[in-house]
C-alpha cells in the first residue's frame, strides 16, 4: 500500500500516470453512456480491436478469417499524419506557441507535393525527395507568416494561423482544380516517381493503402526528439517558451526564435500533407472543408505532453478511435461515441493539475 | 503562557530533502515572533504547512489551544491565519480592490459583486492602520511597495488574527521598512500575532519578542530578543561567527571601463527616467549606484546592457560605444549582470539548475559542440559551482529552479555571473534575501572581483551594504546623478540628505 501511495505521488510516475488516468476515464464515459442509452459498451472495445489489430471476435467460430490485416495497415494510414501535425503542435507549444494554423499548412504541404509530383520529371532518387522537400517547405513558408506578425508586430498566432487556414483552403483548392489533368475533386494520378505507394506494404496487409510514409513520421519524430533536447537551439526554444524575459536577458534572440519554431513547426505538419497526397491518395484532391488534420494535432500534442515520443503515443490512440468509428458504425453504435470519448479524454488532460492534486492526496501521508 | 499557535515536532519532506525535521514554534498573543535561518533551512515551508499549502508528514498543529488539521488555505483563513508570501501572489491585471475581495466577494442582488461596499471597506482598514493604496489602480502599475500593502490589506480583509511574514522588507525601500515596523506594531498593539521571516537582524532586534532559529531544517532554538545580540542570533542559525565588516584593503583603481555620457532613458510609463547622466566606472573599484528606489537606477542598469532601448547619448565600454549593441554582443564584450528580479530576467523557473547555469554560456565550448548541447560538461561545470557558492537544493543539478528556496535561487543567478569573472560585474541588489552567512561570502567574492582588477557597479538600497562594500558612490536622484563621493569620506546622514535631493555633492570624484 505505501509503495502504491509512493509510486502515485512520484513526480516522474505521474508524467505518464496523468494521461494513462485521463484515457481510462475518457473511456469510462464513453462506457457509462453506452450503459444508459442500453447498448452494448463492449462493442466500443471489439470496434477498437478491429480497427487496429484487425480482429473480428464476431467471426469466431463462423470459419471465416478472423484475421484480417487490412484494418492494421489503414490504422497506420490514419494514425501518421495526425502524429505528424502532433509533433508541429508540440514543436511549437514548447516555445510557448499556439500553432493552430497546422490545417492550413497541411494542405499547402499536400498541395505543394502534388504540384511538384505532378510538373517535375526526375528519377524517383531524386523526384521523391524533392516532392517531400516541397511540403515541407510549404508548410514552413505558411507557418513563417504567422511567425513573423508575432515577431514583428505582437499579433497573435491564433488570429492569424486561422485567417492561413481558410486562406490554404481555397488557394490550394483553386489551383489544384486547374492543374493539368485535373477534374473537380481532384488531380491527375502522381506519377510513380513521386508517391510513396508500395507493393509490399499493401500485399502484407491484405490490400491496404499503407505506405512508405512511417519512415517519414520515424525521421520527423527523431528530428523533434533531436532538436528540443539535444541542440542549443532547443535549449533556447525551450527558454523562449518558459521565460521571454529571461531569454532576453540571456541575449538570444527571441523573435528569431519564434520565427524559426514557426517554421519548423510548419514543416512537420507539411510533411503531413505531403503523405496523405503522395501516400494515402497518389493524387492531389480538391476539399469541401477542413478535414481536421490539424485540430487532431493539437490533442495528439496535448495527450503526449508535447514530447515527440508522447506524440507517437498520443496520435496512435486517438488514430485508434478515428479508425474504429467507421467500424463502429457497421455496428450499429453512434460513431459519436468514438468523439465523445476523445473530447472527454482531452477534458481530462487539460484537467491535470486536479488529477495532480487527487494524487497528492492519495499519496500523502495524512 | 497562552500560545495562539503552537507548531509540534513538524516534519515535512520534499523530493531529496527534509525540509523540516521536528521543528517546533510557539507563538504568544501579541507578539511578534520572528523565524530566522539560513536561506533553504525550511522557513518558507514551515509557515507554507502552516498556511495549509503542504501538510507535513508528521506533527500537530495547535491554534489557541486547539489542535486543529489544517488541509488548504481556507481553513487557515477560518482559524485567523493570514499570510503575506516572499513572492507575492496577485493577480496582475485585477485592481487593488478586487485582488483584496478575491474570494470572498461582498454580494448585492443578482449576484453582482458589490464593489463599492467592498471598496468603503477596504478603504477603512487601509486609513486605519496607515496602508495606503490606491483602490482603483491595477497591480500591474504600482510600485512593489504598494503591492505589499495590498497582500496586508487582503488579510486584515479576511479578518486575520495570526499574520505571517515571508521576508516583507527584502523588497522594501528604508522607509518603506521603517513604515511597515510601524504597522507590525500597531498590529500587535491590538492583540493580533505576527510570524515574521527575515535575514535582517537588525529588524529582529528592533521589532521581535522572540525568535526562533531553524538550521538546515532542523529547530536548534528560541531566544528572547531582548536578552540576545545579533551576533549571538547570528551564530545560532549559521553555527559559526559571522563577520558584519566587509575586510577590504585599499582600491587599486585602474582605467575607465564603462563610460556614459549624457545618457536619456524613458521609463515603461514613457517617462524620463534617467535625464542626461554622465558617470564613469573604472576598474579595481567598486562602484555604487545609491538612491531611493524609482529614481532612475533601474533604467540606468536595464540602458547598460541593453534590456532597455535609449533615447540619447553614448555607452563607452573599454573605449567602444556599445548603446547600439544587442544584449548577447555586450555580454561577449565581458559585461555581467546580476538582475533585479530574479523571477522575472534572472531564472527560468521551469528550467533544472544546471539549465539555468548556462543560461549565459551555453552556445560557448566546452557547453556545447557543434550545436549540441554537451551534457556531462554542464553536469560538471554545475556540480562545481554547486560546491563553491553552497547552493542548497533537493536533487542539486537536476532540482527545478522553480522548487528552490528564493535565497538559493539568488545564490544560483551569482554563482553564474560571478563565476565569468567578466570585466564590468553590474550586481543589482545582489544580496536581497540571502541570509548574513550568505551576505558575507558574496560581498568577499565581489571585493575579490574588484581586487583582480574588474569593475564593479552595484546598485543598492541598502545603507550599510552600499557603506560597507563601495569604494565611491554616486547617488540618483530623479534620474540625475546628484552626488558623488568616496565611500570612506561619508555618512549615512550626509547620503541620507542626497537622496532625498536636498543636497547635492558633484564633480568631487575622479575628475
Ligand atoms: N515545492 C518544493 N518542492 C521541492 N523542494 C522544495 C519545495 N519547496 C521547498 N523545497 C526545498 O526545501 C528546502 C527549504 O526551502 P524553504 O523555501 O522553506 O527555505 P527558506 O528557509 O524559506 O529559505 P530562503 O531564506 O532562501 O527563502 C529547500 O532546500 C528547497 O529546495
Ligand atoms: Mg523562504
Amino acid at each position: 500500500m505505501n509503495k502504491f501511495k509512493a509510486f502515485i505521488s512520484n513526480d516522474k510516475n505521474q508524467k505518464f500516470l496523468i494521461p494513462f488516468i485521463a484515457v481510462l476515464s475518457g473511456f469510462l464515459v464513453g462506457v457509462f453512456i453506452l450503459l444508459i442509452t442500453r447498448e452494448n459498451p463492449i462493442d466500443i472495445f471489439r470496434a477498437i480491436l478491429r480497427a487496429v489489430f484487425g480482429i473480428d471476435l464476431n467471426k469466431i467460430g463462423t470459419g471465416k478469417a478472423v484475421f484480417n490485416p487490412r484494418y492494421v495497415g489503414e490504422y497506420f494510414v490514419y494514425a501518421m499524419p495526425i502524429i505528424l501535425t502532433g509533433l508541429s503542435i508540440a514543436f511549437a507549444f514548447r516555445t510557448g506557441l499556439f500553432n493552430i494554423g497546422s490545417e492550413g499548412q497541411v494542405m499547402v504541404g499536400s498541395f505543394a507535393s502534388v504540384l511538384a509530383g505532378i510538373y517535375l520529371d526526375f528519377p524517383v532518387f531524386i523526384h521523391l525527395p524533392l516532392v517531400i522537400i516541397s511540403g515541407a517547405l510549404a508548410g514552413a513558408i505558411w507557418g513563417f507568416v504567422p511567425g513573423l506578425l508575432k515577431a514583428k508586430f505582437n499579433v497573435h498566432e491564433v488570429v492569424v494561423g486561422i485567417m492561413m487556414n481558410y486562406s490554404a483552403l481555397h488557394i490550394t483548392n483553386y489551383f489544384l482544380r486547374n492543374l493539368k489533368g485535373s477534374d473537380n475533386v481532384k488531380t491527375a494520378m502522381l506519377p510513380v516517381t513521386a508517391t510513396l505507394n508500395s507493393e509490399f506494404l499493401s500485399s502484407i496487409t491484405n490490400k491496404s493503402r499503407l505506405h512508405w510514409g512511417f519512415i517519414i513520421v520515424i525521421i520527423s519524430v527523431f528530428i523533434f526528439w533531436f532538436i528540443i533536447e539535444k541542440t542549443t537551439f532547443g535549449y533556447e526554444l525551450r527558454s523562449v517558451g518558459f521565460n521571454k524575459n529571461a531569454s532576453k536577458y540571456a541575449g538570444m534572440k527571441v523573435d528569431r526564435n519564434t520565427v524559426l519554431s514557426m517554421m519548423i513547426s510548419g514543416a512537420f505538419s507539411g510533411l503531413a500533407g505531403t503523405i496523405i497526397a503522395i501516400g494515402t491518395f497518389g493524387y492531389g484532391r480538391v476539399l469541401p472543408g477542413f478535414e481536421n488534420y490539424g485540430f487532431d494535432g493539437i490533442a495528439v500534442a496535448l495527450l503526449g505532453g508535447n514530447t515527440g515520443l508522447g506524440s507517437v503515443f498520443g496520435g496512435l490512440l486517438l488514430g485508434s478511435l478515428k479508425a474504429a468509428q467507421p467500424i463502429m458504425q457497421t455496428m450499429n453504435i453512434p460513431r459519436d461515441i468514438a468523439i465523445i470519448i476523445v473530447s472527454f479524454i482531452i477534458l481530462f488532460i487539460a484537467m491535470q493539475n486536479g488529477i495532480k492534486m487527487i494524487l497528492k492526496k492519495l499519496g500523502g501521508a495524512k | 503562557m497562552e500560545y495562539v499557535i503552537e507548531m509540534l515536532g513538524i516534519t515535512k519532506e520534499f523530493p531529496g530533502i527534509k525540509a523540516n525535521d521536528n521543528v517546533t514554534l510557539q507563538v504568544e498573543k501579541g507578539e511578534i515572533h520572528a523565524l530566522l535561518g539560513e536561506n533553504g533551512a525550511g522557513k518558507s515551508t514551515l509557515m507554507s504547512v502552516l498556511f495549509g499549502l503542504y501538510q507535513p508528514e508528521a506533527g500537530i498543529i495547535k491554534v489557541r489551544g486547539q489542535e486543529v488539521a489544517i488541509s488548504n488555505p481556507n481553513i487557515a483563513n477560518k482559524h485567523g491565519i493570514g499570510m503575506v508570501h516572499q513572492h507575492f501572489k496577485l493577480v496582475e491585471n485585477f485592481t487593488v480592490t478586487e485582488n483584496i475581495i478575491l474570494g470572498i466577494e461582498p454580494m448585492k442582488s443578482f449576484s453582482r459583486v458589490d464593489t463599492q461596499k467592498a471598496a468603503k471597506k477596504v478603504l477603512e482598514i487601509s486609513e486605519k492602520y496607515g496602508l495606503s493604496v490606491d483602490p482603483n489602480a491595477k497591480i500591474e502599475d504600482i510600485s512593489v511597495g504598494m503591492q505589499q500593502r495590498v497582500e496586508i490589506l487582503k488579510m486584515l480583509y479576511r479578518n486575520a488574527e495570526i499574520l505571517i511574514f515571508d521576508e516583507p522588507t527584502a523588497v522594501l525601500t528604508p522607509q518603506e521598512i521603517h513604515e511597515l515596523m510601524g504597522i507590525m506594531k500597531e498590529l500587535t498593539n491590538e492583540g493580533k500575532s505576527i510570524v515574521l521571516i527575515t535575514h535582517k537582524l537588525k529588524e529582529i532586534k528592533l521589532v521581535a519578542n522572540h525568535c526562533t532559529v531553524l538550521r538546515r531544517g532542523k529547530y536548534i532554538g528560541t531566544v528572547n530578543v531582548h536578552e540576545t545580540t545579533e551576533n549571538q542570533m547570528a551564530e545560532m542559525m549559521v553555527g559559526r561567527e559571522v563577520s558584519f565588516k566587509v575586510d577590504k584593503n585599499e582600491a587599486n583603481i585602474g582605467d575607465v571601463v564603462l563610460s556614459i555620457q549624457n545618457l536619456s532613458v524613458k521609463n515603461s510609463r514613457g517617462l524620463h527616467a534617467v535625464k542626461n547622466l554622465n558617470l564613469d566606472f573604472r576598474a579595481g573599484e567598486i562602484t555604487c549606484v545609491a538612491g531611493i528606489e524609482g529614481n532612475g537606477q533601474t533604467e540606468l542598469v536595464e540602458a547598460i546592457v541593453g534590456l532597455r532601448k535609449i533615447e540619447s547619448g553614448k555607452i563607452f565600454f573599454k573605449g567602444t560605444e556599445i548603446q547600439n549593441l544587442n544584449i548577447r554582443e555586450r555580454t561577449l564584450c565581458g559585461i555581467g549582470h546580476i538582475p533585479e528580479d530574479r523571477h522575472k530576467y534572472g531564472l527560468v523557473l521551469d528550467f533544472t539548475l544546471e539549465e539555468n547555469f548556462i543560461l549565459q554560456t551555453y552556445f560557448k565550448e566546452p557547453y556545447s559542440k557543434k550545436g549540441t548541447l554537451q551534457v556531462e560538461e554542464v553536469r560538471k561545470y554545475s556540480e562545481q559551482l554547486i560546491n563553491e557558492f553552497d547552493v542548497r537544493s533537493g536533487k542539486g543539478s537536476v532540482t527545478e529552479a522553480r522548487s528552490m528556496s528564493g535565497g538559493n535561487q539568488q545564490k544560483a543567478i551569482i554563482a553564474r555571473e560571478l563565476e565569468r569573472s567578466p570585466i564590468l560585474l553590474i550586481a543589482a541588489q545582489p544580496t536581497r534575501g540571502l541570509d548574513v552567512g550568505a551576505i558575507e561570502y558574496i560581498h568577499k567574492r565581489l571585493v575579490d572581483e574588484r581586487n583582480k582588477g574588474k569593475a564593479v557597479l552595484l546598485m543598492s538600497f541598502e545603507m550599510e551594504e552600499v557603506l560597507n562594500l563601495a569604494d565611491s558612490i554616486a547617488v540618483m536622484y530623479e534620474g540625475e546623478v546628484v552626488g558623488k563621493v568616496h565611500a570612506n569620506q561619508t555618512n549615512e546622514n550626509e547620503l541620507g540628505l542626497m537622496m532625498s535631493g536636498s543636497t547635492r555633492k558633484e564633480g568631487e570624484l575622479n575628475e
